[in-house]
């Protein structure tokens, strides 16, 4: 058995404290000792966005961070999007675009879009894409989740207006 | 109303974007164990001795499995051959371990069990094998060279089978054609890359002595099958279950895997379940992929520009096994004549063995290839004879009064090659129209004068969709009188619940959302065959649909009992069947299955059918035929080679459409995928074939960045060879991608007369042909 | 593709962090992890020890120092971006990091991290080329400050010995009205350049060259400056043709090969991507004037 260090950090707003071994990434951590299953492992090397969730706000590769990294930090994965009952705005988006196929891809990309949208109030077309171009998908070739975005930008826009 | 023809949300969408679904990595069983495979370093070698002793004493280590370690009889079998044809020659598949002989690298050799995946992998490190090291059979056209070296050394040649195709009488219309146009091409594939790798979790259970394999295979009844035959046991000793979300399939998740048969052993061995999941070096060097190909060819034309007739030889790279046969150069080849009249054929195929890891079908299996080779010539006909490149297309095209169309080929099934319905040359002008096609040569012109390269390029094809034999759907309504469907073949994304709910949810006149889907469980359904070659729509949607009717006639003739009622006077609704005008009066479909599912010592009252259920197979006549016409726009940087897509438009005939929004979403990622295959994937193997590419950022997926906004207009033109006139959808929008997009940088490159013959295309690539070009011009 | 087995360490101060250094044999720093981490899933790296230094406040400073910027070397290329002072002073940077990866990659990755690594196709050490910055090492030895141009001795091989560590750069501006600009060709958004050039220049009242600095990545090993051109551009009166002369000169420069571009191909990129940027630099000292 490899060193292992007691962390504490916060996940989904909820207080966590776990002895874990130094070298587990965040994303096997999450998954297989909080059984935090929705965020998903595509590459394990940082390239294709699926493990991608927000660390204190920020999205980030949680297989290029150690669990032991993320000691005292804030984690939200996609299980914390999501609202007990229902869909979130966002994820209303995407099923009403077809911004989603085999859905493997799809908490990466939502929360890499619920940071940019928290900072871009009103990105174009081609904005969204280059935010998007950290996370491949396979099935839908990214036009549904692109038209998701912008359909959701739109209503909140009209809805400040 | 109909739920059926209208975009009804997916029912599979709720529990995926809220980290709610269930991918084969998210199984944690009690007591479970994890797997690592010890993988070849070499392309080929001799397999000696292997150590495991250091690997076996670490803490937390299980087991090592090796080949000497396996149940019989896969310590003296390979694994079966699936689909067998008299035109192999040496049909030679995996071992579930490498035996004595690896024939590429990243093949497995040893299967390490450990308390985790961490562990695992320590302990695969310090397995020691001994190599051999064994010369390399690297590229498919080099290997059938005399003396090349042998992918397997028992072998004196690399020639997995090797046969002709042929109708027409090719040498007279040669003999008496205007115009030969002679090419040779080039196409790559690489592989399907689905977000989630391939993984499986077994278990076994001593009590009943069986199996059960949880795997996000595209095929559980396959894997069942070959588990069953293989072992001698019976398939009720054998489960095999897809998990309900399967993270992308796109063909290489449709085959058998040696670690799907490690891991039932391993469980079996240690009588704890075993979980094994692919990691992504893994799936760029084990999973199979779909590679080259070398094309050879000549078109014989009129001199108004007709198709003659056709002939060549293609040379396909099989990889080291064939655990699927030959069927993928088999489909590129009866591709070919795709729209067109082409009264003569004749290609010599040769398969061949190389040490490269096995090619099976990825989206599109060799269509795209062979789509790419014919409308190459079709430009190059028009290059030849100075016609609009969409004017030649049409002059050739089948028209729609010749359906159902005999192209003159067999199919792999023995069965003749017929078109059974479409209108190709209305698909290509709806196609045309939204591309604005009419004023391209005006916006080119201008650009050129900006010193700007834009191009337009055109892909048509015909693409066999919904072949059988069939694919079997279970109705029944349960107790609680909820529907529940199960069916054999394991989606990947597709959206099959969502599909299959709307057909059932039409029949029994409820609303999708009350139809619970489940499949991809062996115990489901009976027999099955499996998602691949577009085929679930037409197969298991006429499935359910049969089965639903059938469940429909047992609700009301038991309501018809229980409401003393005659069954003509019946009506069903919202989950209940009632008299016609008096909604009041009738029963729930909890009341009716309470009723015909009967109870203990009672008779059914007679006429009554126990239960409401039904399973049923639709088993198509033969392979129904999708077409379209693809438009890309291209801008090219003649300084670096650079190429951007600046717009793509698609007609698409898929017959009639269950949900227009799932297929547009099929046909969008298809294009996406041939954007990959045209500019950017390349499975890169060194001389030695060693794998070069082997991560996210050597081998390159298309981002949203890359992937352009594609216009689509669809068609909707029934087969008749379905109740429901549905064809595939899957891979349509792959197949011509490759042909519009290399048309179209030819085009934007007409001023120096560059000849696009490879996919990809790099830029180093398209750089060389401009250097090439403008060296001839200059000579 | 999980690490191997290592010791972590999380230090607190950069003394601590060089004391580790120091003390710990076969010991790697862990800054923003985006290309360690992935090694060392690979397997490609499997240190003994790592030191974790992104606990150490004083490494994420971004700070006016006389007429440059002092950057920490832990400074998030995110912070960096967002920084109102960097994008005021130092544009070049911004362009450049617009093509560094992705949102989440920036948001982890560090400046220090970038140009320790020191991939050949890496941006930023072609943007600190450009800029003449000094790299800030330290060690339990003592400090040293090496100039870009020193600071890389071959193949991701940068100027640390073994118990050094990169503290900080300090980046010197160019005057308010400097022309910028940072163009490279990657096969894909965010994708290491298979060639990139990063130029700046000032201008004369008469319109003529005052200044002018152009820095290659992603052909030769490190980051390569073209001071042949910029000599034979100082004094000339701008024009594409005069740029494409002076671009010419990428042509001699060392290329690396790969499966993507080989070294010829990078040449020539090379020089089209020196040209483009001096032509909009150049577009940009005019806008600056109008």
């Amino acid at each position: 058995m490899g060193e292992r260090r007691e962390i504490q950090l916060t996940v989904n707003g909820e207080a966590v404290s776990r002895e874990v071994e130094v070298r587990w990434t965040l994303v096997d951590f999450l998954r297989h000792e909080l059984m935090l299953t929705g965020t998903h492992v595509g590459c394990e090397h940082g390239v294709c966005g699926a493990c991608t969730v927000l660390l204190d706000g920020r999205s980030a590769r949680s297989c290029l961070t150690l669990a032991v990294q993320a000691d005292g930090c804030d984690v939200t994965t996609i299980e914390g999007l999501s609202p007990k009952e229902g869909l979130s705005p966002l994820q209303q988006a995407f099923a009403d675009h077809h911004g989603l196929q085999c859905g493997y891809c799809t908490p990466g990309v939502l929360c890499t879009l619920t940071e940019f949208l928290e900072t871009n109030a009103d990105p174009s077309e081609e904005e969204i894409r280059i935010a998007l171009s950290g996370n491949l998908c396979r099935c839908t070739g990214y036009q549904g989740m692109v038209d998701a975005a912008l359909a959701y930008v739109a209503a909140r826009k009209s809805q400040l207006a | 109303m109909s739920w059926v023809g209208s975009s009804v949300p997916r029912v599979e969408d709720p529990a995926l974007l809220s980290g709610r679904g269930k991918f084969i990595d998210d199984f944690h069983l009690p007591d479970m164990l994890h797997a690592a495979v010890v993988r070849s370093p070499y392309a080929h070698a001799k397999v000696g001795k292997i150590d495991c002793a250091e690997a076996l004493a670490m803490p937390g280590v299980h087991a090592v499995l090796t080949q000497d370690d396996l149940p019989q009889p896969f310590r003296d079998q390979r694994l079966l051959l699936l689909v067998p044809n008299p035109a192999i020659r040496h049909p030679i598949t995996y071992f579930a371990l490498a035996k004595d002989e690896v024939c590429f690298a990243g093949e497995a050799v040893a299967f390490v069990v450990a308390d985790d995946r961490y562990i695992a992998e320590d302990a695969a490190e310090r397995v020691i094998v001994d190599y051999e090291p064994l010369p390399v059979s690297a590229d498919c056209k080099a290997a059938l060279e005399p003396g090349a070296a042998t992918a397997h050394a028992d072998r004196d040649d690399n020639i997995a089978a090797d046969f002709p195709m042929t109708y027409g009488d090719v040498e007279d219309a040669f003999a008496g054609a205007a115009h030969v146009v002679k090419e040779s091409f080039f196409t790559h594939r690489g592989g399907g890359h689905a977000m989630e790798c391939r993984g499986v979790v077994a278990a076994d259970d001593p009590v009943t002595d069986s199996m059960t394999l949880w795997s996000n295979t595209q095929a559980p009844h396959m894997l069942r099958n070959v588990y069953a035959r293989m072992m001698g046991v019976s398939e009720t000793q054998i489960r095999v279950i897809a998990p309900p979300d399967v993270g992308g399939g796109f063909g290489p998740k449709g085959m058998y895997y040696q670690e799907q048969f490690c891991a039932a052993a391993a469980a079996r061995q240690l009588g704890r379940p075993v979980k094994w999941t692919e990691d992504r070096r893994e799936n760029f060097i084990a999973t199979y992929q779909e590679r080259d190909q070398y094309w050879d060819m000549e078109v014989a034309v009129d001199g108004d520009g007709k198709l003659r007739g056709i002939r060549g030889r293609l040379i396909h790279d099989s990889g080291a096994y064939l655990p699927w046969g030959i069927i993928t150069p088999f489909i590129s080849s009866t591709t070919i004549p795709g729209p067109y009249v082409l009264p003569a054929y004749h290609i010599n195929l040769v398969a061949v063995f190389t040490n490269k890891v096995a090619t099976t079908p990825v989206r599109g299996a060799g269509r795209p290839q062979a789509a790419f080779v014919m409308e190459r010539l079709m430009d190059r006909v028009a290059q030849e004879l100075g016609i609009d490149p969409a004017e030649v297309r049409r002059r050739n095209f089948i028209q729609p009064e010749q359906m159902p169309y005999p192209v003159g080929l067999v199919f792999r099934d023995g069965s003749p090659v017929v078109y059974d319905s479409g209108d190709y040359p209305v698909c290509q002008a709806k196609s045309l129209a939204l591309a604005n096609y009419e004023s391209f040569r005006e916006r080119q012109a201008a650009a050129r004068k900006d010193g700007r390269y834009i191009g337009i390029g055109l892909g048509s094809y015909v693409e066999g969709t919904g072949l059988g034999p069939f694919e079997g759907v279970n109705v029944k309504v349960e107790m609680s009188g909820k529907v529940a469907v199960q069916t054999g073949a394991a989606p990947q994304g597709q959206g099959h619940q969502t599909m299959l709910a709307q057909i059932v949810a039409d029949r029994l006149s409820v609303k999708p959302e009350d139809v619970s889907v489940t499949p991809g469980d062996t115990a489901g359904v009976g027999i099955g065959i499996g998602t691949f070659a577009s085929r679930i729509t037409a197969n298991a949607g006429p499935s359910a649909q049969m089965a639903a009717n059938t469940v429909r006639e047992k609700l009301v003739k038991a309501a018809a009992h229980l409401l003393e009622a005659a069954e003509e006077d019946l009506d069903l609704a919202d989950g209940k069947v009632f008299v016609k005008g008096v909604p009041d009066h009738g029963k729930s479909f909890a009341e009716i299955a309470t009723f015909t599912n009967g109870m203990p010592g009672f008779a059914l009252p007679g006429g009554v059918i126990p239960g409401l259920e039904e399973t049923s197979y639709f088993t198509p006549e033969r392979s129904t035929y999708a077409n379209g016409a693809h438009v890309a726009e291209v801008e090219v940087d003649i300084e670096t080679g650079d190429v951007k897509i600046l717009r793509y438009t698609t007609a698409h005939d898929c017959g009639s459409m269950i949900n227009p929004k799932m297929v547009e979403g099929q046909v969008m990622g298809g294009i996406a995928h041939g954007v990959g295959n045209a500019l950017y994937e390349w499975m890169h193997y060194d001389e030695d074939a060693q794998p070069q590419t082997v991560n996210f950022g050597e081998y390159l997926v298309p981002m949203a960045t890359d992937v352009p906004r594609a216009q689509q207009v669809h068609m909707e033109t029934p087969t008749p060879l379905n109740p429901l006139g549905v064809k595939g959808a899957g891979e349509g929008g792959t197949i011509p991608a490759l042909a519009a997009i290399a048309g179209a940088i030819e085009d934007a490159l007409a001023p120096f007369g560059v000849r696009v013959t490879q996919c990809p295309v790099t830029p180093p690539y398209l750089l060389s042909l401009l250097d090439a070009a403008r060296k001839e011009a200059k000579s | 593709m999980k690490p191997a087995p290592f010791s972590y360490h999380r230090p607190e101060s950069v003394d601590d962090a060089l004391a580790m250094l120091a003390n710990l044999e076969d010991a790697k720093i862990l800054a923003g992890g985006q290309s360690l981490m992935a090694m060392m899933n690979f397997r490609y790296l499997a240190p003994e020890h790592i030191i974790d230094i992104n606990r150490i406040p004083e490494l994420t400073e971004i700070r006016e120092e006389g007429d440059g910027i002092r950057f920490g070397a832990m400074v998030r290329q995110r912070d960096a971006l967002d920084s109102p002072m960097v994008q005021a002073r130092c544009p070049l940077l911004i362009e450049a990091l617009e093509n560094v990866g992705h949102i989440q990659t920036r948001n982890r990755g560090t400046v220090g991290g970038s140009l320790s690594h020191l991939d050949p196709s890496a941006e930023m050490p072609a943007v600190f080329s450009a800029l003449d910055a000094t790299l800030h090492v330290g060690s339990a030895r003592g400090t040293r400050d090496i100039p870009i141009a020193d600071w890389s001795l071959g193949y991701m091989m940068p100027n640390l010995e073994p118990d050094e560590l990169l503290v900080g750069i300090t980046a010197p501006c160019w005057p308010k009205d400097h022309g910028y600009a940072f163009l490279e060709m990657a096969r894909r958004h965010g994708d290491f350049a298979m060639a990139g050039a990063g130029a700046l220049m000032t201008l004369n009242s008469d319109g003529t060259i005052a200044r002018v600095a152009v820095a290659l990545t992603g052909v030769d090993t490190g980051p390569v400056r073209l001071h042949d051109a910029e000599i034979a551009l100082i004094g000339q009166l701008p024009s594409e043709a005069v740029f494409a002369a002076a671009a010419k000169s990428a042509e001699t420069v060392a290329g690396i090969d790969d499966v993507h571009a080989s070294a010829a191909y990078r040449q020539r990129l090379a020089v089209v991507y020196a040209r483009r940027a001096l032509i909009k630099a150049h577009d940009r000292t005019l806008q600056g004037r109008a």
